[in-house]
């Protein structure tokens, strides 16, 4: 059985072919009734709108269906139940399973108990294996992956989507530039794992210091909880403000991304320059998430 | 060898039928017998000695359990510890059996995650799984890496 937990369980090859993938879901190169036959549960256990309408959406357009719980009623469902009992009962219902889980190493759990594919949809601080795959994607459109120098601008010490990029991009040979406040600084042990990986990591105090060497700046959102009181969160937070102004002498092709939704990390006003990318990116969720429900239930 | 020397002999008197754990890291010996569940409160017979001058080491300590042989999950998690110590199995005051301990490759259930986030801190039914990397103890689940202290996270 196939199941989607980790970007740390795939190769590289693995990354690419289902890239490959989605670009044919993207372009249309596919049966519409694909999936006509079968039924995917979406169980989030944590809010999400924007990821869980994707996947419907992805099962929608290849003829299946779901059926989708949300995290108020997931947790009226299995009050007391624990994650792997849910998970052997609606096992028995659908042919695969969509989980969204607040604990790190839910989707691992859930594959264990399982009888049909799980795909992590996101678990704690953890893993967000989908999220990642339609960045690279979205990478991917505009140029080749391979030797790019990415910057990872934000919360990157709590931040789960920049760890798994950087993790995929390190397979990639791909430079990768750290740019964030003081104590939310990547985890040494996972700066550690990039190194092991054959991936060279500088540390930028500030934007304006990496920006023009940049191809790819990944914007991840600064969550004000992580502050003790308002005034250091705006501090902060305004100081890794990309404005247009920031953008003067950066590299044509310089594509700026976001995983939605943001917060004030990206002035308006910049999304109306070439270099803002991350709607698309949004976009792009539902022809990477048709490859990853194709590929677990063909 | 002891016995071969009166100035020194045994230590502690001689055991019928139990465990020597010899060749303890110094210092280990009372966090090995927390790792066996051996408390002030416990039944078993047993002497420790600490610091004891050793040819191979400089110095070691020796725990005396009597009655009781080891389970291979309780060599396991000494081997966390103390991983030159040796395993003496005494029946009849005989030493019968002999073995080092070994770290296994996955450890399952012998080391409590740190991470409060992790899914096997809670009631599911997993145990904790980590894999032994040279860089420390990785978390199977949550991708946590233990790197030192590793005797406080012994379950
Ligand atoms: N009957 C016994 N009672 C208590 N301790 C013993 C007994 N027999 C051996 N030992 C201890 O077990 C350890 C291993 O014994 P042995 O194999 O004779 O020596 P060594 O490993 O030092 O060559 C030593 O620390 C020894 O003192
Ligand atoms: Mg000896
Ligand atoms: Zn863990």
């Amino acid at each position: 059985m196939y199941h989607i937990i980790s970007i740390r369980d795939f190769e590289r090859s693995d990354l690419d072919y289902l890239l490959d993938r989605a670009q044919e879901f993207d372009t249309g190169n596919y049966r519409p009734g694909m999936l006509d036959d079968k039924l995917v549960a979406l169980l989030f256990f944590e809010p999400s709108t924007r990821t869980r309408m994707s996947f419907a959406t992805a099962m929608a357009r290849l003829g299946g269906k779901s059926i989708s719980v949300d995290s108020v009623e997931a947790s009226s469902i299995v009050k007391g139940e624990t994650l792997a009992d849910t998970i052997r009962v609606i096992s028995s219902y659908v042919d695969a399973i969509v989980l969204r889980h607040p604990k790190e190493g839910a989707a691992r759990l859930a594959s264990e108990f399982a009888t049909v594919p799980i795909i992590n949809a996101g678990d704690g601080a953890g893993q967000h294996p989908s999220q990642t795959l339609l960045d690279l994607y979205t990478i991917r459109q505009s140029m080749p992956v391979d030797g790019i120098d990415v910057g990872l601008l934000g919360d990157l010490r709590y931040g789960r989507t920049a760890h798994s990029l950087a993790l995929a991009l390190s397979l990639y040979g791909v430079t990768l530039h750290t740019i964030a406040p003081g104590g939310l600084e990547m985890p040494a042990n996972i700066a550690l794992e990039l190194r092991e990986r054959g991936m060279e990591v500088v540390e930028h105090p500030n934007v304006e210091e990496a920006i023009r060497e940049l191809d790819v700046l990944y914007v991840t959102r600064i969550q004000r909880e992580r502050f003790p009181d308002s005034a250091s969160y705006y501090n902060v937070a305004s100081s890794y403000r990309i404005t247009t102004d920031l953008l003067d002498g950066v590299k044509e092709r310089l594509m700026i991304l976001h995983p939605l939704p943001r917060a004030g990390e990206i002035d308006p006003a910049v999304d109306r320059t070439p270099y803002a990318r991350y709607f698309e990116q949004a976009r792009n969720g539902v022809p990477v998430r048709m490859a990853l429900l194709h590929e677990v239930m063909r | 060898m002891s016995r071969k020397d009166p100035s020194r002999g045994l230590l502690v008197s001689p055991i019928k039928n139990g465990t020597v754990i010899d060749h303890i890291t110094a210092g280990e010996a009372l966090n090995v017998l927390r790792i066996l569940g051996i408390t002030g409160s416990t039944r078993e017979c047993l002497s420790i000695a600490t610091n004891v001058e050793s040819k191979r080491m400089g110095k070691k300590d020796i725990v005396k359990i009597e009655n009781r042989e080891l389970r291979t999950e309780e060599v396991d998690r000494i081997a966390l510890l103390a991983p030159h110590a040796k395993i003496n199995i005494i029946r009849d005051y005989k030493v019968v059996e002999k073995k080092g301990v070994e770290i296994p490759e996955i450890l399952r259930g012998v080391v409590r995650c740190p991470n409060p986030g992790c899914i096997t801190n809670t009631n599911e039914p997993v145990a904790s799984t980590f894999e032994v990397l040279d860089k420390g103890l990785h978390c199977l689940y949550c991708d946590w890496l233990i790197k030192d202290d590793i005797a406080n996270h012994i379950i």
